[in-house]
């Protein structure tokens, strides 16, 4: 398949204009000995064949599994107005709105966005976007460097574990000292973080709700935070934000996370849309792009990118941050979802998520051998001690058609017999009820 | 155009949800709640698609015209990709599965478009492996300098220091600032390549790497290549090079070939994956065997039974970048793109492209300058300097182009030539497309000398006219309030 429009009568007429004899000519800089020595790939192929080689792919994949997978990633409703909206190419053929005039619609919506997400977080300034919540909690570290010129971070234990292996990664290179504190009793421990806290400390990395579901109320940590001029970088769940507690109101300077389940598919891990809201005082500090509005010549309301100067493009090496592409039609989506779902909708669904996962707990918590984690209050996620291998049950379950949760041994190695669930607004009473009865059935086996 | 929480009615519903089939829980004490709603509009779902159908038609995208944003390869996505990618078997699928007991064999089909992919990507650009990991264009740049930094680290080099054209895309300096490199920035001769002598003289025992695109941001193919990878390798500095050109060389000249030693793919570009109004994109990054055990993890490998299966037994791995295989959904769609081209297909990708930006500049190097006038690879740079006298500079052109109907191409950069113009046709432009768009530029050369007045007044006809940037810096206005 080609989507080349021009005929060889055309090609050949442009060469004339070029001055050349033949394609090749063009090709001269290229010495001889550089040539691929090789360049072999399958022949190409139609449209149809294209089609049906990828639907046969795609049914290899079991994405029919009744899903209590989380994990920090959702399966939540995604209204059928989002996909109608974003498949108009003005959006998605376009690019990084260099030239406003032209981009008003992109412009726009990103604005809008930056004031959903503001508004959802309770901070002053929201970027476009960066690429998914783990290298938006990168991004704030390197944030916090720039602001503090601090190089230890004390990461909480309830960070999700993906995100501190992607933090581990990116702080080699930057001198970075990080100490990672385990949770207590499913929240922040309170005491070793702060005997920890000190004047090299550069930030506090903490998530609420925590990666076992866990909700806090971190207030209390970020005043002695402030004391000693540390930030606090916060990671969060948007979805539970409609209810929880805000990182604005609890006084946290750089909130960020992973804005999947605003209406953005699971898509196998991406994309994704890593969000971040900044108190205004560092806002100079931050990453990734920034829409401002502003007038035109004719005084007329407008939108453009500001604060340019903070990026690669102007800065080069001294830039805030190397992010170029963001995720620009990722938070589009986000933005139509929070727009759908509106002010009560958005409400509505994180009560119905954290109802039915309410009611999982009641239903696994009735089974013999089986114990729900009591902590503090959970919001759509718990952990529940097996009497078996969370693994190996989870195993057995696939055989049954659910994703039954994610074992939690994976990443905390004392913790074998413990597995992460999840519950959206998607699962119905009837599949919680027959989850349960399953999971007791195999585990008398 | 009203701003969306301007159109909010109070009580109003975009979207229906199940009637709850459970008990209400009041598990969550107040302590641990906002104290006011969250501001979000209250609109029907007609509101939200009116309100974004008019945002659309105030946007311009590569389907609604020429679109020769130099340097980003805005050609023509085929729409074919975009209903692969959301298959309910890809779309719907929990990144985790695979890394349950048992679970590989659940997303067999995910897992093998991740494989074949880097395995494709490694044939086209005669790289040893490739990870899908890098979400764009600039993360495939930082995944590959932290790559170059752990080599060295592992050999225990004590190296500080990377060379950069001073040509390159700013992303360059900017990611290897942010793997720990201090930068040194090499210049370009008057012919538009690097000055090898300088380079040469600034590489030492402290060089980690160097970073190039080739064809450079001036569109030109540097042919002393080898010799440049002889000056690296003297000093085991790796070669670095930016594949965001690589639209220019698919099946004329392959990296690997000539001994780069990682480099990064814009899919985005290069392979037809939409832009998205900024992203999302994929950087994949491809290196030589002797870097390829530094590579993030987790890898996917395929069973001697033909069965694909995630592995994280790499002990000197950089470690995770992103948090599962990258923008899968990306990568999917390049994939479709590359299997419906073939290897015959993509050569004429890059044939049609140098063909079109040569067409391009040699129909417009009478009314424009040309800095660096000889054969050009997938696109070319000009100048507004013959305009310069009336005051027209290359955003006046710009903007009148916009009236014209047209997007602009890439301005101000490279930033070593003044008032640049760098236009990138693409592959996928007819020629009668690229005939209209070289009689606009020739009418705004024209009446820069004839009328300045209205060039420098331009665009008049897109919904704003120019912007004022300094006011928006002053008032950052960046979220709606009242």
């Amino acid at each position: 398949m080609s989507y080349i429009s021009n005929t060889d009568k055309q090609r050949r007429s442009m060469l004339d204009t070029c001055g050349a004899g033949s394609v090749d000519d063009l090709f001269t800089d290229i010495p001889a000995n550089l040539r691929p020595k090789s360049f072999c790939l399958p022949k190409g192929k139609s449209e149809l064949e294209v089609a049906s080689f990828f639907d046969t792919l795609s049914k290899k994949n079991y994405s029919n599994l009744v899903n209590f997978v989380g994990g920090g990633f959702y399966d939540h409703f995604i209204p059928s107005a989002i996909d109608a909206i974003v498949s108009r190419s003005e959006f998605y053929t376009a690019y990084t709105p260099y030239q406003p005039e032209l981009s008003q619609g992109t412009l726009q919506a990103i604005y809008e966005y930056q004031t959903d997400i503001c508004r959802l977080t309770g901070l002053d300034v929201s970027n476009a976007s960066l690429y998914d919540g783990g290298t938006a909690l990168y991004e704030a570290c390197q944030m916090a460097i720039h602001a503090t010129d601090r190089r230890k971070f004390i990461v909480d234990g309830g960070v999700n574990p993906i995100y501190r292996k992607m933090l581990n990664s990116y702080a080699v290179n930057l001198s970075i000292e990080i100490v990672e504190v385990p949770v207590s009793h499913g929240q922040s421990d309170r005491t070793n973080i702060t005997a920890l806290l000190d004047e090299n400390t550069g930030a506090l990395v903490i998530q609420n709700p925590n990666f076992f579901g866990v909700i806090d109320d971190h207030t209390d940590i970020v005043k002695k935070c402030h004391e000693l001029g540390i930030l606090v970088i916060q990671s969060v769940y948007p979805m539970a934000l409609s209810l929880l507690k805000t990182p604005g109101e609890m006084g946290v300077d750089i909130a960020t996370g992973e804005g999947q389940s605003l209406g953005i598919p699971l898509s196998f891990g991406g994309p994704y849309l890593g969000f971040m809201a900044v108190k205004k005082e560092i806002v100079r500090k931050m990453p990734g792009r920034i829409v401002a509005r502003t007038l035109d010549t004719n005084g007329r309301e407008g939108f453009v990118l500001s604060l340019q100067a903070r990026e690669q493009h102007i800065r080069r090496e001294k830039a805030t941050s190397n992010i170029c592409s963001n995720e620009a039609l990722c938070a589009l989506r986000a933005h139509i979802y929070m727009s759908i779902m509106g002010k009560e909708g958005l409400r509505e669904c994180a009560q119905l998520c954290v109802d039915k996962a309410h009611y999982a707990i009641q239903r696994l918590n009735a089974i013999p051998g089986v114990k729900v984690m009591d902590s503090s209050p959970t919001f759509n996620e718990f952990t529940v001690r097996l009497p078996i291998d969370a693994g190996e049950c989870v195993g057995r379950m696939i055989d049954k058609g659910f994703a039954a949760g994610f074992p939690l041994g994976r990443y905390y190695p004392d913790m074998e017999n413990y597995l992460l669930v999840a519950v959206t607004e998607k699962r119905t009473k009837h599949e919680i009820g027959l989850f349960a009865e399953t999971l007791e059935e195999i585990l008398c086996q | 155009m009203s701003i969306i929480f301007k159109k909010s009615i109070e009580g109003r519903h975009g979207v229906s949800l199940p009637e709850s089939d459970v008990p209400v829980s009041h598990s969550i004490s107040e302590k641990y709640l906002r104290t006011k709603k969250a501001e979000l509009p209250e609109l029907s779902e007609l509101d939200v698609v009116r309100h974004f159908t008019e945002l659309s038609r105030k946007n311009y995208g590569v389907d609604t015209n020429f679109y020769p944003l130099g340097s980003c390869t805005m050609k023509y996505n085929p729409k074919i990709t975009e209903k692969i990618a959301s298959l309910d078997g890809f779309s719907s699928l929990h990144p985790l599965l695979p890394q349950l007991r048992r679970g590989g064999m659940l997303t067999q089909g995910a897992l093998s478009v991740v494989y074949e992919l880097e395995k494709q990507l490694s044939e086209i650009t005669g790289m040893d492996a490739f990870t899908a990991h890098p979400m764009a264009g600039a993360h495939g740049e930082l995944t590959g300098m932290m790559i170059i930094a752990a080599y060295h680290r592992y050999k225990k080099n004590n190296k500080t220091e990377v060379l950069i054209p001073d040509e390159a895309h700013g992303t360059n300096p900017s990611s290897a600032a942010i793997a720990g490199f201090d930068i040194k920035s090499v210049p370009t001769t008057s012919n538009g390549t690097l000055d090898i002598d300088k380079l040469e003289s600034l590489v030492n025992e402290k060089t980690a790497a160097i970073m190039l695109t080739n064809p450079n941001t001036l569109g030109l193919f540097n042919p002393y290549i080898e010799k440049i990878a002889a000056i690296a390798h003297k000093y085991d500095a790796q070669l670095y090079y930016d594949g965001a050109n690589l639209n220019a060389i698919l099946g004329k000249f392959r990296p690997g070939d000539a001994n780069f030693d990682v480099m990064h793919i814009n899919l985005h570009k290069t392979f037809g994956t939409p832009h998205g109004g900024g992203g999302p994109g994929a950087g994949p990054v491809g290196v030589k065997k002797h870097l390829e055990k530094f590579l993030p993890i987790s890898r996917i490998t395929k069973r001697s039974d033909g069965t694909y299966a995630l592995d994280y037994d790499y002990p000197e791995s950089i470690g995770y970048i992103s948090p599962f295989y990258g923008n899968f959904g990306v990568c999917l769609k390049a994939y479709a793109y590359i299997l419906l081209h073939g290897a015959e297909g993509l050569k004429e990708v890059s044939e049609n492209a140098v063909l079109n930006a040569n067409y391009v500049l040699h129909s417009l190097k009478d009314s424009f300058h040309v800095p660096y006038m000889k054969t050009c690879m997938h696109e070319c740079v000009i100048t507004s300097k013959n305009q310069g006298e009336k005051g027209i500079h290359a955003l006046d052109i710009a903007k009148a182009l916009i009236d014209k109907g047209y997007h602009p191409p890439t301005i101000y950069f490279p930033l070593i030539v003044k008032e640049a113009m760098m236009i990138e046709p693409t592959e996928t432009e007819s020629k009668e497309t690229l005939d209209a768009f070289i009689s606009a530029m020739k009418e705004i050369a024209q009446e820069s000398q004839t009328d300045p007045e209205k060039i420098r007044n331009a665009p008049q006809k897109a919904c704003v006219t120019r912007l004022d940037e300094t006011k928006a810096v002053k008032d950052m206005d960046f979220s709606f309030h009242g």
